[in-house]
């Protein structure tokens, strides 16, 4: 076939271009969903809970993810300042992802319970107060506002519905203590989001004011579980070196 | 603001006269979007990049603190700036090279406010907390039915006038167009599909999680570099280079080949922003591979381009619009050479997270896409006005103000991103490491600054160039009622 015949004929260009630009596609992103080593199999990843979600939500929402990465790479150094390097299977529940492409501050990943609850809050509402030298901007409304939950029942749902075990109905729940115990199954229900929200937040007081639940408990209760979840020691390492 | 009323009510009089042979009304107004989007991008750019240097620049205040203004920032730079230019661009092209009105005037119409409506509403919605938390894809999905709704106009309007061409060839400036219609509409859906947490909610998570969600991700926003940022611009390039250098492109054969290439191969490299993630290995050594590749087509590109000059250099030394070309197709083969370099996992391994990555972006978005950009307005609004530029001297300024602007920009990055890199990796006697986080972010200080400096040369830049084409058109409109009143008079003269 002449090159004439295709600048001629323009169903016939638009219908080559779009079998050229979707062989690429399909051939790297199809067989993600497909070939099951993509995903570890591991012990100890769960949901997050109705307050540690809404935390991820305003982490999302101030956009924390144009500054920190969480995904540590296999590197010495990485691991020497993070920890274990990240597993697929750790932000299988995390829709979106938030693995960042740009480190202006550090990463992320494992930075659960590597500082107190009290340093976090002082931290994001005054970060130089801490850190002289960071140039991380303050976050003091987050310690002022209210957290909205009132609709945790719908974000669940949602969540749910695109493939997270929040579960709904006795069967859910059932499967999920087989899952993930009879503890953590409790804190997945959809039934008892609000509730739970409440009750993690008042035990928690990740922001040391224990009268009312602010947008502060639930982002440091969020950054309190970020990498915890997976307990390496059970592993030894040639395990995961099989999914890479 | 004072402009586009004027633009109106001009609007209102050329539609007197319905059997134009152009529509030049749409083009315009796009073209004059463009450069309000750019300067408000651009001026967001540098404040942003100053908050990094200087962060009590962030005061405290939730809408313009650094992580929900750079989406501002990147928004109305990519989609405001550059894509209100290539909607000028193409539907210009579309017509000149079809030799054809575009299709559709009122559908076209409803592609400018449909567009521009999107990235307004977008960037409130960033400093009100509305996010996706995609990158280069953060509008909230109400928005992104918008713009798929104003894309399928788009691509209408451009396969409309197609079809209506009078000449049995299409350009080959047409075919970059169209992949970059096709393109976009793929990767915008299929990075777009999400569920609302309810009707009448802004917010929704991603249908896709983890390693298939970054991958989905990243497929998208390295393809928005590869089909919008550099296939489209390509595009413009074909047109606008061989016009102003008044010779034929340079070969006909490379052109075809190059397209093909660049087209096929670009859909595979988007995983080389994933290199030594949790994502399988074989995905992205086959990015690497790819992207390896990429650097053929791309050079087929600005080789075509720059040689199209060849029997005519002297343009360079007598015309700045030539200048702002030929620096641009020099930065894109820079930069498509730097691009498959750090695609490279050894490379990759120390730039990535680091500012090299964001000097890389900005030598492709400042030098190639912005440039580009430039040279082609300033060839083509005093031709939509039929007038003559106010100032071929505010062109030179312009052009080294930006040229000096990315220099210090990629080189303060450059600095930047492989001494953080050398930094975190390094290792003491003891076999420690060597730096802590904050010592790596203390050494960065002072390239943010030169950096923030650059980016305000290139706002200044901008900043004249929105002066020129100001005054250029105030004084078309000027010479053209001038025109008017004397037929008038004349008119009034051979009734009586």
């Amino acid at each position: 076939m002449k090159h004439e015949t295709i600048e001629t004929n323009a169903g016939l260009l638009i219908i080559l271009t779009l079998a050229v630009i979707s062989i690429g596609g399909l051939v790297e992103i199809v067989p993600l969903f497909y070939i099951s080593d993509t995903v570890e199999e591991v012990d100890g990843v769960r949901p997050y809970t109705p307050l540690e979600q809404r935390g991820r939500d305003i982490y999302i929402r101030e956009g924390c993810y144009a500054c920190h990465s969480q995904m540590i790479r296999p590197f010495r150094d990485e691991m020497l300042r993070y920890g274990h390097y990240s597993l697929a299977a750790e932000s299988q529940y995390d829709h979106p992802f938030q693995w960042g492409s740009k480190r202006t501050g550090p990463d992320l990943a494992r930075v659960g319970g590597k500082y107190s609850n009290e340093w976090q809050v002082q931290h994001l509402i005054d970060p130089q107060s801490v850190v002289p030298e960071s140039i991380m901007p303050g976050y003091p409304w987050l310690a002022e506002n209210d957290l909205r939950y009132s609709d945790i029942e719908a974000r669940l749902r949602a969540l749910r519905r695109v493939g997270v075990p929040y579960s709904l109905t006795d069967e859910e729940y059932e499967a999920n203590v087989e899952r993930f115990g009879e503890e953590v199954a409790r804190w997945l229900d959809i039934n008892r989001a609000e509730e739970n929200l409440v009750a993690q937040a008042q035990s928690g007081n990740f922001d040391g004011d224990p009268s009312r639940i602010t947008e502060m408990d639930a982002l440091v209760a969020y950054l309190q579980v970020l990498g915890t979840m997976v307990d390496f020691t059970q592993y030894d390492e040639g395990y995961f070196v099989e999914f890479r | 603001m004072a402009q586009a009323a004027t633009n109106a009510s001009s609007h209102a009089g050329a539609a007197a006269v319905p059997s134009e042979q152009y529509n030049y009304e749409i083009v315009k107004k796009f073209a004059i979007m463009a450069l309000v989007w750019g300067v408000l991008g651009m001026g967001v750019g540098t404040y942003i990049a100053s908050q990094l240097a200087f962060p009590f620049l962030n005061f405290d205040i939730p809408q313009i603190t650094f992580g929900r203004f750079r989406p501002v920032h990147t928004t109305l730079v990519i989609f405001g700036f550059g894509g209100n230019a290539l909607f000028a661009t193409s539907y210009y092209v579309v017509q000149r090279t079809c030799q054809t009105r575009l299709y559709g005037d009122s559908l076209a119409t409803f592609t400018f406010w449909g567009w521009n409506l999107s990235i307004a509403l977008g960037v409130i919605t960033y400093m009100m907390g509305y996010t996706q938390g995609r990158e280069y894809a953060e509008f909230v999905w109400p928005i992104d039915i918008l713009i798929t709704v104003t894309w399928v106009a788009y691509f209408w309007v451009f396969l409309q006038t197609l079809l209506r061409r009078s000449q049995p060839h299409i350009y080959v400036a047409n075919w970059f167009y169209m992949s970059f219609i096709l393109a976009t509409a793929i990767l915008h859906i299929f990075n777009n599909l999400q569920v609302p947490v309810s009707l009448f909610s802004l917010e929704s998570y991603s249908l896709f999680s983890g390693v298939q969600d970054a991958m989905t991700q990243w497929w998208y926003g390295h393809n928005a570099v590869g089909f919008f940022l550099t296939a489209a611009f390509l595009g413009m390039m074909y047109y606008f280079v061989p016009k102003q250098a008044g010779r034929p492109i340079y070969s006909y054969r490379l052109s075809i080949v190059h397209f093909w290439a660049l087209v096929f191969l670009y859909m595979w490299v988007g995983a080389h922003h994933l290199h030594w993630t949790a994502l399988p290995d074989w995905v992205s050594t086959l990015a690497a591979a790819f992207s390896i590749l990429l650097l053929l087509p791309s050079w087929g590109g600005m080789i075509n381009g720059i040689m199209t000059l060849s029997g005519a250099w002297d343009k360079l030394r007598t015309d700045p619009i030539m200048l702002f070309l030929i620096t641009a197709l020099s930065f894109y083969g820079m930069s498509t050479f730097e691009g498959p370099m750090m695609s490279l996992k050894s490379v990759n391994a120390l730039s990535h997270y680091t500012d090299w990555t964001v000097g890389h972006v900005h030598s492709g978005a400042l030098g190639w896409v912005a440039m580009i950009t430039f040279g082609s307005l300033y060839h083509l609004i005093p031709r939509l006005w039929n007038a003559r530029l106010y100032s071929i001297r505010l062109v030179y300024v312009h052009f080294f103000l930006a040229t000096i602007g990315i220099v210090l920009y990629i080189t303060a990055m450059w600095v930047a991103g492989i001494g953080q890199g050398l930094m975190l990796r390094a290792f003491d006697e003891y076999g420690n490491l060597a730096y802590t986080f904050i010592e790596s972010v203390v050494f960065l200080h002072r390239p943010y600054v030169v950096r923030a400096l650059g980016g305000g040369l290139f706002l200044v830049g901008i900043l004249i160039m929105s002066y020129n084409i100001f005054m250029t058109i105030t004084a078309a409109r000027r010479e053209a009622a001038r025109v008017e009143a004397k037929i008038a008079a004349k008119m009034a003269g051979m009734s009586s």
